[in-house]
């Protein structure tokens, strides 16, 4: 029989997030794998700034809090003084792919033995939809009115997974997405195995997850989950990269 | 307690004195003059099976000591004042969260990148915020290499006690000068305190969250408040000083760390002179001493203050004194160090 319960890893309050957000379904997949995986007890989640800061309101297990970018720095200090714990970083684009890039490569360079899960919804969602590293070619946002544009300096969309693959200390590297039932479930398999790695002492895990943001692409929560399957992974092609 | 007399830095004696004082975390980065703290660390952190990692800036730096002291363990930084500038804002998270943590200063010449040479013109930045929003550090200020030893363990205390990030604030001059200092022989006992709201994963309890931030009407001010509360605390109970000469003596100096040392010397040579000086040195430049600099002041004739920089710590010493009695300074920075002679030569003229 299927059951249809609320993880014992997730508090009893509805997510804040705008309807059709991609935040509130990673949310619950991270809950559910930290459930399955037995853990709850030695997890220690580090929340980034962005919209996912409050994160700490829902997860029933140990959060904290980070400085703009500085996640993985935090998740290192906890992990190496406490290998016994599982930590994972959960962290925007603006957050992990702009302001805290070196934070985030050194991190991986090292190959910390953590997860870490990266949600790249194409632009800066808390403060109100500016460019990200990941904002797509020709995509408007607040701080490209007339779409990105790499030969006005405004840069190409950035490739995470695929950048940190070249690096010794990665051993995991996977894109995926939320767009779709099927989807959801990659996405738990990828999280998932991420976690495992860390378990079993493998190294350094990313997942990026290409999250819904309806309010700043101004999309209804239908049409952003179809932006997602028809545009987005023409940029940014899901499966494991490492 | 048994002792053993070594001869070492400043620099190496934080060092070992953050160790044995039970310091389980230690990240930094290079920066002269306190690169002899961070190889010492290297090598000592990994003897006692501890955690070194040098990061890749500043801000990493003090960000994995953020992560290292919400894990429950004792954990520092160190740098010089460039460096110092850049983890301010992580000091302000430490603050704004309550977590403990101790950041060593080993002041250069600025601004900018200005020079390797000893200063003391991070004084404004250490004690009147550096990052944003209203909070406060300790700050300690080593006069020797043996209180460079002996204030690790006050600072990693006092850190614990109040939740609160220590500074132990000093310069080129300590840090890289070697005097011979006691060290204790036996390992040293450190005092515990429970950690009950650390990162330690949430088993047969509630979760714990470590968080700054506070939204809502009126939320994040309680919090402010809450922290001013234990800022009042700390002012009632946790100032330092020492006076020298209290007695019989016409004028009073006021200066900390190297500079207290120098004008100790110059008040040698004015006591050949006959002209009588009490010494007064504060030793938490947070929470400054200001009634007891008050109190020692109240029967003499002036005041003289003296800084490696242009004129810092002396605010301090105006809000202590108001106009009671003249108040003079006289400060070098840029790295350069002044002389006995110089000072005494300044007191001469002004005190004429
Ligand atoms: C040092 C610093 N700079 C800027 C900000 C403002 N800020 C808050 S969230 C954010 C970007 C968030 O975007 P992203 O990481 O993509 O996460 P999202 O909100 O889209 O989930 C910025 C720039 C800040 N809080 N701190
Ligand atoms: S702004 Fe975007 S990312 Fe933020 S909660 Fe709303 S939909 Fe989600």
């Amino acid at each position: 029989m299927l059951e249809f319960k609320k993880p014992q890893t997730l508090k009893d309050k509805p997510f804040h997030y705008c309807p059709g957000c991609g935040h509130g379904i990673v949310h619950r997949i991270i809950a559910e794998v930290v459930e399955e995986l037995g853990i709850r007890e030695r997890t220690v989640a580090v929340a980034p700034v962005g919209c996912a800061v409050v994160a700490y309101d829902y997860w029933d297990f140990d959060v904290t809090e980070s400085a703009h970018g500085r996640a993985l720095a935090v998740a290192t200090g906890i992990k190496r003084c406490r290998p016994q714990l599982a930590v994972f970083t959960y962290q925007g684009d603006g957050d992990l792919a702009s302001i805290g890039m070196a934070e985030t490569l050194h991190c991986a360079n090292r190959g910390e033995n953590l997860t870490c899960i990266f949600i790249n919804n194409a632009c800066y969602g808390m403060t109100g939809g500016q460019m990200a590293p990941t904002t797509l070619i020709g995509q408007k946002t607040a701080t490209t009115p007339q779409g990105r544009a790499p030969q006005k300096g405004e840069g190409y969309p950035l490739k995470v997974p695929e950048l940190l693959a070249n690096l010794k200390g990665v051993v995991y590297a996977e894109r995926t997405s939320v767009d779709s039932p099927a989807n959801i479930i990659k996405t738990k398999q990828a999280i998932k195995k991420a976690f495992l790695n860390q378990i079993e002492e493998k190294g350094f895990s990313l997942v990026e997850v290409l999250s819904q943001c309806p309010t700043v692409w101004g999309l209804s929560p239908v049409q952003a989950v179809r932006w997602v399957r028809e545009v987005m992974v023409k940029e940014f092609p899901l499966g494991k990269i490492k | 307690m048994r002792s053993k007399k070594v001869f070492i830095t400043g620099n190496e004696a934080i060092g070992e004195g953050a160790v044995r004082a039970g310091c389980f975390f230690y990240a930094g980065y290079p920066i002269t003059p306190q690169n002899e703290l961070t190889a010492f660390m290297a090598k000592r952190m990994a003897e006692e099976k501890r955690i070194f990692i040098q990061a890749e800036s500043e801000i990493s730096a003090i960000n994995m000591v953020f992560g290292a002291s919400a894990s429950g363990v004792r954990a520092m930084t160190s740098s010089s004042s460039p460096g110092i500038s850049l983890k301010q804002e992580g000091i302000s998270y430490l603050a704004g969260c309550e977590l403990p943590a101790v950041i060593v200063n080993v002041q250069r010449g600025g601004p900018g990148l200005g020079n390797i040479g000893p200063s003391q013109s991070d004084y404004f930045q250490a004690t009147k915020g550096g990052g944003h929003g209203d909070y406060h550090l300790i700050v300690l200020a080593p006069g020797s290499v043996q209180e460079c030893f002996d204030f690790m363990f006050l600072a990693f205390n006092l850190a614990d006690k109040y939740r609160n990030p220590v500074m132990v604030l000093l310069d080129a001059f300590l840090g890289q000068m070697a005097e011979a200092i006691e060290i204790p022989k036996s390992k040293i006992q450190i005092s515990n305190y429970k950690k009950d709201w650390a990162l330690t994963g949430a088993k047969g309890r509630a979760p714990n969250v470590i968080r700054s931030l506070f939204l809502g009407e009126g939320v994040l001010e309680k919090h402010n408040l809450k922290l001013q509360k234990k800022y009042k605390k700390i002012r009632d109970n946790e100032q330092l000083f020492e006076i020298e000469n209290r007695n019989n003596s016409e004028i009073v100096f006021v200066a900390y760390g190297i500079s207290y040392r120098i004008a100790k010397e110059a008040s040698l040579l004015l006591q050949e002179k006959g002209l009588k000086v009490a010494l007064f040195r504060p030793i938490t430049l947070w929470p400054f001493p200001y009634q007891a600099l008050k109190s020692l002041a109240k029967d003499k004739r002036a005041v003289f203050v003296f800084e490696l920089s242009y004129g810092q710590m002396v605010e301090d010493v105006r809000l202590a004194l108001g106009e009671s009695l003249p108040v003079y300074f006289y400060g070098r920075a840029g790295g350069e160090v002044f002389t006995e002679k110089e000072l005494l030569n300044f007191v001469e003229k002004e005190n004429a």
